[in-house]
């Protein structure tokens, strides 16, 4: 499981999108092809902002997941530590989801925290 | 060329503790062999949907395995397992109609077998299904992944979870007369309302109990079926689409892409519409997952699928009655044997043989799919 999760560890600490120059769309997680351009895609990795809101959300064993939609229109399963409800704006942080027993390594990756508006 | 299928058989659906993975295939396809009334040799291959051998029994290459313990090796008979996560079955019983269709096999064994309880955790390797690095990894397992999507259509167009409750009633109540189904015994509203959140807002009564099971049916070209078979069914259609693997990347997410691709083009190739078909076995691991059906198959408008629960039009005596064999919800889902289960009762339906649970059909509707809809097969039978 280690370099599973080693190769993959940049996309886990940072939200990064497929951006495609081609047709302006933005994918997450990074994709190798440009599902609407396919051989005309031209994409590039963009760290996307760090705010996003709630599309919905569900809560299992005991944490809640949530699907956060950015403003770029790109789409990201994540867990947000806090009460949520759908439409609420969220900011990313990073957090640990696990670790592999004792010695093993642990698993750090992107989560949500709810933000309260400003009235 | 036309493909009828001209005989079925169907393990009983449950915790089969006493019986092997190899024992219950064999139970199964000997009783289409039975009903068929053919004796096995003049099978040219078989179709096997099966998910995962390899984590639910430590077992793979299970196609020559099967074929060995069903006495067909003796003969040499080709078979393949395929795998589509619980489309394993719809998918086996696709590519055998392919094969029959083309004309390169004359008669053929579409199968499906899953043998859940000699694992610790069957849930979790159904979740496998889903992206393990991308939903699996964050803590979305499949109810959850189900979930999501079931809590953004009860907020975008007013489904509530009691109508998902009805769901459940309405499949436990068809069961009560299906000998193979794994929970013959009627729910109530409240008992669905009350049972605990698996993954808010489903609860454990809005999701099909994973179970062990085989089911067979048996595929021939119409020459040879109208020799051997007095009641041969015919296969009008059958499609199989794809959508995104995982839900971050749908465009909308209470949308089942893949259904809406593969029925339109079924209902395109049987020459008929939504409106045509008499009975339906839909995919509902979830609850959510039979409301969506009924929107994606084209039996409702987006959004209006709670109407058709709530007026009573899925159950036995409605204008489509669904899951009239119970459904994953009451025959239990064994995984890679669903889809070819649904294809029995279907032809059980169309036959006229299903007792309390008959109801007044030419055509049938099933819909298997695989993990969260990214695989969905359509099949078209008619009399
Ligand atoms: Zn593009």
């Amino acid at each position: 499981m280690v370099p599973r999760f080693w190769r993959k560890i940049k996309y886990r600490y940072e939200i990064l999108t497929s951006f495609c120059e081609n047709c302006g769309n933005h994918y997450y997680p990074q994709r190798e092809i440009c599902p609407k351009c396919r051989r005309e895609g031209v994409l590039k990795e963009e760290k996307v902002c760090d705010y996003g809101k709630v599309l919905s959300y569900t809560v299992v064993n005991g944490r809640t997941i949530a699907l956060v939609e950015f403003d770029n229109g790109a789409k990201m399963l994540a867990e947000v530590c806090g009460k949520v409800e759908i439409g609420k704006k969220v900011r990313k942080a990073f957090r640990k989801y696990g670790e592999d027993g004792d010695f093993g390594i642990i698993y750090y990756g992107t989560k949500f925290i709810p933000i309260e508006e400003q009235n | 060329m036309r493909v009828a299928i001209i005989g079925v058989g169907c393990t009983e659906f449950g915790e089969l503790w006493d019986k092997s993975f190899r024992s219950i295939f064999l139970n199964a396809g000997l009783s289409a062999l039975e009903d068929a009334e053919i004796r096995g040799k003049e099978v040219e291959a078989i179709y096997i949907g099966n998910m995962s051998g390899g984590k639910f029994i430590d077992q793979e290459h299970i196609a020559a395995l099967i074929v060995d313990h069903a006495g067909l090796a003796e003969f040499g008979i080709p078979a393949i397992r395929i795998e589509n996560a619980d489309a394993s079955g719809g998918s086996a019983f696709r590519q055998a109609y392919m094969a029959v269709a083309s004309g390169i096999h004359e008669i053929v064994i579409a199968a499906g077998i899953e043998k859940v309880t000699d694992a610790n955790d069957p849930m979790e390797i159904l979740s496998t299904a889903v992206d393990q690095e991308w939903e699996k990894f964050v803590g979305a397992n499949l109810p959850a992944i189900y979930a999501i999507i079931a809590r953004l259509h009860m907020h975008r167009f007013g489904t509530n979870e009691e109508d998902l409750a009805m769901i459940a009633v309405k499949n436990h109540r068809n069961a009560v007369h299906n000998p193979k189904a794994q929970f013959r015994k009627e729910i109530n509203l409240e008992d669905v309302m009350r049972s605990s959140y698996i993954a808010e807002p489903l609860k454990v009564l809005d999701c099909a109990p994973l179970c062990d099971g085989a089911s067979a049916v048996i595929l021939a070209n119409e020459e040879v079926a109208k020799k051997i078979c007095d009641t041969p069914i015919y296969i009008e259609a059958c499609t199989q689409a794809s959508d995104y693997f995982s839900i971050q990347n749908r465009k909308d997410i209470t949308t089942l892409q893949a259904v809406v691709i593969a029925s339109k083009e079924a209902y395109k190739i049987a020459g008929v519409e939504a409106k045509n078909v008499d009975v339906a076995e839909v995919h509902d691991s979830f609850t959510i997952s039979e409301l969506l059906a009924y929107e994606d198959l084209g039996f409702a408008k987006k959004g209006e699928g709670k109407k058709l629960i709530r007026e009573g039009e899925t159950e036995i005596g409605g204008k489509i009655p669904v899951n009239t064999s119970g459904g994953l919800k009451a025959c239990g889902h064994a995984v890679g044997a669903t889809g070819i289960r649904q294809i029995v009762d279907l032809v059980i339906q169309l036959r006229g043989e299903a007792g309390k649970r008959q109801v007044n059909a030419e055509r049938a509707l099933a819909l298997n799919l695989g993990g969260s809809g990214a695989t969905a097969v359509v099949s078209i039978l008619s009399r």
